[in-house]
């Protein structure tokens, strides 16, 4: 089963390696790791997707908690929330195979943003979902090279 | 203007320290954090910051190794719950702090670890004596900081003594880089703290302690399981009120010896690998088993598929990562043992036991801890006995690890909180010798004995020349039995006895320690122990190791071995 978990970390040196140190000595099975900026400059949002039950959950989000950087962890399991994950992936597409490739790109309202005499670099965002769905469909025309950002999320209704 | 007394740095800082070095404004906060010894060993990186403790009142402790600073600071703080200060250079002095932070995080020591660190400009450049120490201490301190500018030196080392000494204690490093030692500070210092993540859980919640109680008034066979964490929060007389209230049959883990007298008649003594029978099999056969400042660690457990299995499992923690994490908690209680046990005794109600208590005693009657005695060799656990006897269970007792620390730990008799020293999670051997000279220089008038084996006292006795240099009147005991025991033990039941690097020749220690300038006696005759024992302990001119020739193949019982439960154990002689 896959979580997603967002902590507020304070944006110091040395945070993402303790973060991520953490996961690795816990033996923490970990999915992606993304972490930015916030509104706050004192704070990064980092967002982790992680692979495991009820207990493992439970762990990861205490041993998070304990780090003394972090200053908030929330839970998305069961909450209504938007998450999106952001794909560049180049595709290969010669002159007649490339209207194929870009009506496939336009039905997933994804963007061209670079075109090579044999190639498209096609950049998409959607949830985990939606881009395995659109990799799944273009990977017949051969995929060059595919880069994901990973999960970040944030909870539906008001500010909380 | 701050006055300088004709000594060439502040020892009396203005406020907010304007105008003061790094090295001044260290020394100030050490001394306003109550720091009154420092361990530790110089270095290129410290040479800053060495001159300005060179007119500290400060006591600056050398070692001969900086493994042995920081087990003394260890030892300091294990025996007054005081934070412990280390310090040690850039580098391989640095690196050489591993082991006791390593040691101090797995059993919550508050520790403060001062390193020196390559000039800021030259970090990440492999600078001689450079070491990334905060990537090497990360997963083994509660925290870490690399000070970026002397600015923020005041506020970090505010921080790290309230991350060190408060929640669940433990060891924080702080890296500096020499040239923010050498800077000075222009504007006022903001000592505020700025770690709005750390806010430790202390007050538990009243429903959750209402519930605890609510499951041990119901229970017919309750179990108190009592750890390290007891004693960090200065909660025995709240545990005691609440097992006489309850008539709660109590076991302790190695770290929580001490926490009740085990002449008690509730008193099961230590529970788990080494543990007595009775509280192996109490632990079995309990229906509510409450949990109070210990983590059910493997050592305790035995085979976790049928631990305890008709518990219903109450768990008091301050640490919340500790709840849940190897046994499911059914009632879950995170806070301050003392301050939650202070809050659930007015919910315990007295029940009558009579069936739980009286077998309790009949497996205490059946299968007390015991050895065969007699032989032309002195038995280990025969010393331990009359140490306890000769200094009335209330010496300051340190151990290495191995055989002696489990034979210390059944036999001693403990009778009050922080007064066993010794390492349970990362079992470090050589922890014994500095340890107790660490101990020893936090209680002077006190009574220190290490009690220890070849093999860990061969590891660190170099420290026994820092006693002498303090003319400490510490106290060493080396059983010698020529193995490394522990695992001897293991080749001898497991293994065939194929003592496989286990042998272990040593030198003549009694010479040894002369040299180092200390009072060396060696006994092997079993009717001059006691004899050698009181002479051990009538000296008080320095340091005096007394080397015991012991029974080679002596074993510890009981002993669960290795993925079998608790009642499985071997019992020895008892069988």
């Amino acid at each position: 089963m896959k979580h997603v978990i967002t902590a507020l970390v304070q944006n110091q040196p040395g945070v993402l390696a303790h973060i991520s140190g953490m996961f690795a000595a816990r033996g923490f099975n970990i999915d992606s790791l993304v972490v930015g900026r916030t509104e706050d400059s004192e704070l990064s949002r980092m967002t982790i997707v992680v692979v495991g039950d009820d207990t493992v959950l439970e762990q990861v989000r205490k041993q998070l908690g304990k780090v003394i950087p972090v200053v908030k962890v929330r839970d998305f399991t069961n909450t209504e929330n938007v998450q999106r994950d952001l794909l560049l992936i180049r595709v290969h597409a010669s002159a007649e195979k490339r209207p194929a490739v870009v009506d496939l790109v336009n039905l997933f309202r994804g963007r061209v943003a670079d075109v090579a005499r044999s190639s498209v670099v096609i950049e998409l965002t959607g949830t985990e979902d939606k881009i395995e769905a659109f990799i799944d469909l273009v990977r017949p025309y051969g995929i060059r090279e595919l880069a994901r950002t990973g999960v970040i999320a944030m909870q539906r209704g008001g500010r909380k | 203007m701050a006055k300088t007394d004709g000594k060439k740095y502040k020892m009396k800082l203005d406020k907010g320290f304007v105008g003061a070095c790094g090295g001044e404004i260290i020394q100030q906060m050490l001394v306003d954090h109550g720091v009154e010894v420092l361990f530790g060993f110089p270095g290129g990186a410290l040479i800053p910051l060495f001159d300005v403790l060179y007119d500290s009142s400060i006591k600056l402790v050398i070692t001969r190794h900086e493994q042995g600073a920081i087990h003394m600071a260890e030892g300091y703080a294990r025996a007054t719950g005081k934070t412990g200060v280390a310090i040690a250079t850039s580098g391989p002095g640095a690196t050489n702090l591993v082991t006791g932070l390593a040691n101090a995080y797995l059993d919550s020591t508050p520790i403060v670890a001062i390193t020196g660190q390559v000039r800021s400009n030259l970090i990440g450049n492999d600078a001689f004596q450079e070491a990334d120490m905060t990537g090497i201490s990360r997963p083994i301190t509660k925290h870490n900081f690399l000070v970026g500018s002397v600015d923020e030196l005041g506020r970090i080392l505010t921080e790290a003594f309230h991350i060190a000494s408060t929640g669940r204690p433990g060891p924080v490093l702080i890296d500096v880089p020499v040239d923010i030692t050498i800077n000075k500070l222009s504007a006022p210092a903001d000592l505020t703290m700025r770690i709005p993540g750390y806010k430790p859980n202390v007050s538990g919640h009243v429903r959750q302690i209402q519930s605890a109680a609510r499951v041990i008034n119901a229970s017919k066979r309750p179990l108190l399981y009592v750890g390290g964490g007891v004693i960090h929060s200065d909660a025995t007389a709240e545990l005691r009120s609440v097992q006489e209230k309850g008539r709660l049959p109590t076991t302790t883990t190695l770290m929580g010896l001490g926490t009740m007298d085990e002449s008690d008649p509730l008193a099961l003594q230590m529970v788990g690998m080494h543990g007595s029978a009775p509280a192996n099999y109490a632990m079995q056969e309990c229906d509510c088993l409450v949990a109070v400042g210990a983590r059910f660690d493997d050592r305790v457990t035995g085979n976790l598929d049928t631990f305890a299995p008709g518990a219903t499992v109450v768990h008091i923690d301050i640490d919340p990562t500790s709840i849940s994490k190897v046994v499911k908690a059914d009632v879950p209680v995170v806070g301050d043992a003392k301050t939650i046990l202070a809050q659930m005794v007015e919910f315990i109600e007295p029940t009558d036991r009579t069936a739980w208590l009286e077998q309790i005693a009949d497996w205490k009657k059946r299968y007390p801890l015991g050895y065969d005695s007699g032989g032309k060799y002195i038995k280990p656990q025969t010393i331990i006995e009359k140490l306890g006897e000769l200094t009335d269970h209330n010496a300051i007792i340190a151990t290495g690890v191995g055989q002696h620390q489990m034979w210390t730990a059944q036999f001693y008799g403990f009778r009050k909180p922080k007064q066993i020293i010794t390492s349970g999670g990362l079992g470090t051997m050589g922890f014994g010798v500095p340890s107790a000279i660490g101990a020893q220089f936090a209680c002077p008038g006190a009574t220190v004995i290490d009690i220890d084996g070849d093999g860990s006292f061969s590891m660190t006795m170099g420290e026994i020349v820092t006693a002498v240099h303090h003319a400490l009147p510490v106290k060493f005991i080396v059983m010698d039995n020529e193995y490394l025991g522990m695992v001897r033990q293991w080749q001898e039941m497991f293994f065939d006895k194929r003592y496989s690097g286990t042998v272990h020749p040593c030198p003549d220690f009694v010479k040894v320690v002369e040299g180092f300038g200390a009072k060396g006696i060696r006994v092997e005759d079993p009717a001059r122990l006691t004899d050698a024992l009181q002479e051990l302990l009538d000296y008080n001119d320095g340091p005096a190791v007394l080397i015991v020739a012991v029974d080679p193949e002596e074993n510890v019982y009981p002993m669960v071995p290795a993925g079998k439960s608790l009642h499985e154990m071997e019992l020895g002689r008892l069988a």
